[in-house]
């Protein structure tokens, strides 16, 4: 028997919003110690506000504040009900969505999303200041962690998994892409003559924002190289947040549907035009091309496998 | 109400304990300090944890609220099970004769058994529905009776419960956490499963599958979303018997026939649980501004493509005025006296008895005739003379809308409050489901009052619930 559009389209909701979460706290984190570590006046809330251009938030800021100094911004990207991409608002859109299809997960998952849910929203957000504010972003990647892990622990293995997986992944490739094109211009080979400290920080932020960056270490024995990091997170296949990872990741899945259903869809060939934009291609081709370019093509892409996927099996 | 106290469930009037309660009771005393208040907020987190909640409307203190549970469950003996429940089955089969005759020839209107207009011109009446033909010929599918007891033997039905009830679900989870809290207590006793409901369920929907549906009929349960109050019920029985939970907007009719909108397309549906109201159910035949139900609905049901469970128009049956014929009814179809009582009901559109009722309305219940949840009533020895005289002029302004009953002393139960273990009045609503067979889930849903003296004990109105065990020989 096949499950109702509606609940297929909600699983993948739900895992995107857990996931959203997730890339929300990590992104907020690195630009919270960019504004910490800052010299120079003003600078500190010129990196939180390119930190709400990659998570495409800084519209509505600026519709409700003047300054992005940081209580203001971690609020608005921690509690803010007014921005759809806030953790709190991501919480509760998952929580509705898994209220909604709990015929169609565990109650692992289900008391995880529950629980997180009850928890952050009991959270008083005066009370989240500066090292309070790195706990709870810490407390959010775990509570991401935690309904991952109730999801791979307990699920069946059918078409609801498969929802559940292509939603988790076409939220993080958008994610890192995003990462990566707020800051192309320190990764452009360029850069490599500039070099200097400030460089260096951003790289680390990049890849502490991708939680990359201990295990950029094992892959490149190297000290940090904007060519290596793009590398890394893009065209390095063993990198669960790289570009490649989450492109072959979501063909497999769109793979396993249609084994499931009998059939293959738009969403297929849509997923296989993305993973060949990341195969068989070099990190020298992608910057003679334009990192900038490739990754706004990228993230199209990427969307066309959602929209793809809605198409394909009826979500409504 | 008398002077003499109320009967009670665990305690005999001279202070000895009643025998089915006599494992209980040891194990009560042999908890030390603090137990109970560590089981109750044990029991209050795991209900949170597993949200099992239900949606307060117009509550500030957010949408969803956990039930209040009491950890000293409510026993019944073997003897007193089988009592109620051949009176339950009793009283479920009549209701159906009534329903199938209401909908078909009208026997027991033209006999002049209960007046012809209570029936015609009653809201609850559905005139869509005269002729048709359900299934084994069942209209209820699904019934919860309200029982309350004020002596040993002495039980009053106080509702029937045949459109939607709810609550099952608290049934089957207070039994679970009961089990998680106090294992012990169940290994000294003989406890009668409530754990075979879901499968039950299953198993009646499937005996009222259309007749082309195959052996493996495909059944739904209907809800109006996640925010209606019984939204987390809905999920539960969807989940425990295997079913597909649909919203209005999943389902559509083609060609006469319903199907769901599936991953793969459009999927033949031949049982709907339906737990929205009838006027919902389909814009085309009922409410044209409903967003909940599935336009065209009605037409397939009537083509017989579909089963809906349970009919539409069983409201006529547990109308609180048609309630006070349910003695007649059950000898009219069954030639037989009524085993369970009615609480004795005054009828005010007759003026000896409106009199009478408005003279004494301190000492009544006064209760709308169509309202539910505990409300629009009034309780006449626990209200203020202001609201006294307001329930007067209501009856005299419409004394049709209002049925009057005395104050029942509802028995009470030990349970667990704040000053410690105190008495405090109870219900209980044994669940009953009927298909090719009467199944009477063992048990039920004990309802209690937790504040003192009340009688109301709707969740809606600040009621808890308790575990309900029916022992076995």
């Amino acid at each position: 028997m096949s499950m109702l559009g509606r609940t297929a389209q909600n699983l993948f909701w739900l895992s995107r919003y857990v996931e959203r979460a997730e890339n929300m706290a990590r992104l907020l984190e690195a630009g919270y110690r960019m504004s910490l570590t800052s010299r120079r006046e003003g600078g500190a809330s010129e990196h939180l506000m390119s930190m709400m251009q990659a998570a495409e938030v800084d519209e509505d800021f600026n519709k409700k504040h003047t300054t992005p100094d940081v209580d203001t911004v971690a609020h608005f990207m921690m509690f803010d009900p007014d921005n759809p991409s806030s953790v709190f608002a991501c919480l509760q859109a998952a929580r509705t969505n898994a209220r909604s299809v709990r015929t169609a997960i565990t109650s692992d998952m289900w008391e995880s999303i529950n629980s997180a849910w009850l928890e952050f929203s009991q959270i008083k957000p005066r009370d989240v200041r500066g090292a309070k504010l790195l706990g709870l972003l810490e407390w959010v990647k775990h509570l991401s962690h935690e309904f991952r892990g109730a999801l791979l622990g307990t699920i069946l293995r059918d078409d609801g998994f498969a929802f559940l997986q292509a939603g988790n992944f076409i939220e993080r490739a958008d994610n890192t892409a995003r990462i990566l094109d707020m800051k192309y211009y320190v990764l452009l080979p360029r850069a490599k003559m500039v070099g200097g400290d400030l460089d260096i920080q951003q790289w680390t932020l990049i890849l502490r924002a991708a939680s990359a960056h201990r295990s950029y270490r094992h892959v490149y024995h190297d000290r940090y190289k904007a060519h290596n990091i793009a590398d890394f997170l893009i065209l390095r296949p063993e990198m669960p947040r790289s570009l490649i990872f989450c492109a072959r990741f979501l063909e497999q899945t769109t793979e396993t549907l249609a084994e499931f259903y009998g059939k293959k869809q738009s969403c297929n060939e849509a997923a296989g035009q993305l993973r060949s934009m990341v195969e068989g291609t070099t990190m020298d081709t992608i910057f003679a091309h334009g990192l900038h370019e490739f990754l706004t093509e990228f993230i199209a892409r990427n969307n066309r496998v959602s929209n793809a996927l809605s198409e394909s099996y009826n979500f409504y | 109400m008398g002077d003499k106290p109320p009967f009670d469930e665990m305690y005999n009037a001279d202070g000895s304990v009643r025998e089915p309660y006599r494992a209980l009771a040891q194990w009560l005393e042999e908890q030390p300090d603090k137990a109970l208040t560590l089981m109750q907020s044990d029991a209050e987190a795991i209900f949170r944890k597993l949200g099992i909640t239900f949606a307060v409307y117009g509550s500030e203190e957010g949408t969803e609220k956990v039930i209040p549970f009491d950890v000293i469950p409510r026993i019944i003996s073997a003897m007193e099970w089988r009592r109620l429940s051949k009176g339950i089955e009793q009283r479920v089969k009549a209701l159906n004769a009534f329903l199938y005759d209401i909908y078909h020839r009208q026997e027991i209107l033209k006999a002049g058994r209960i007046p012809a207009k209570l029936i015609l011109q009653n809201a609850a009446f559905c005139p869509e529905m005269m002729g048709l033909e359900p299934a084994k010929g069942v209209y209820a599918h699904i019934i919860g009776v309200d029982i309350v007891r004020v002596g040993p033997d002495e039980f009053y039905v106080l509702e029937d419960n045949l459109r939607t009830p709810s609550g099952v679900s608290y049934m089957l989870e207070d039994r679970e956490a009961m089990m998680m809290l106090a294992p012990d207590l169940f290994q000294r006793s003989k406890v009668a499963p409530v754990e075979t409901y879901p499968e039950n369920l299953r198993r009646t929907l499937e005996s009222v599958a259309p007749a082309g549906a195959g052996s493996s009929p495909n059944i739904v349960v209907l809800t109006p979303g996640i925010y209606n109050s019984a939204y987390f019920e809905h999920s539960f029985l969807a989940d425990r018997m295997g079913a597909t939970l649909c919203e209005g907007p999943d389902l559509f009719v083609d060609g006469g026939k319903v199907y769901m909108r599936t991953t793969t397309g459009p999927e033949r549906v031949d049982v709907i649980y339906r737990r929205i109201d009838d006027d919902y159910l389909d814009p085309l035949t009922f409410k044209p501004e409903s967003m909940l139900g599935v336009p065209g609905l009605f037409n397939a049901y009537r083509a017989g493509n579909v089963t809906l469970v349970n009919a539409p128009g069983t409201g006529i049956a547990d109308d609180k005025a048609v309630y006070t014929y349910v003695p007649e009814i059950i000898e009219f179809y069954l030639g037989e006296k009524a085993l369970l009582q009615n609480v004795p009901t005054y009828n005010c559109t007759d003026e000896e008895q409106r009199h009478w009722v408005l003279d004494n309305i301190g000492d009544l219940v006064v209760k709308e005739v169509h309202g539910s949840g505990g409300y629009g009533m009034m309780v006449g020895p626990t209200s203020s003379k202001a609201m006294h005289a307001e329930f007067r002029r209501k009856i005299e302004a419409r004394p049709d809308n209002y049925i009057v009953q005395p104050t029942l002393a509802l028995s009470t139960c030990p349970t667990y409050v704040n000053a410690g273990i105190a008495p405090r009045h109870v219900d209980l609503r044994p669940y009953v489901l009927i298909g090719d067979e009467v199944r009477i889930t063992p048990g039920g849903l004990t309802r209690v009052a937790l504040k003192k003296g009340s009688l109301v004990v709707n969740s809606s109105q600040g009621g808890g619930t308790k575990d309900t065990w029916v022992l076995e020989d």
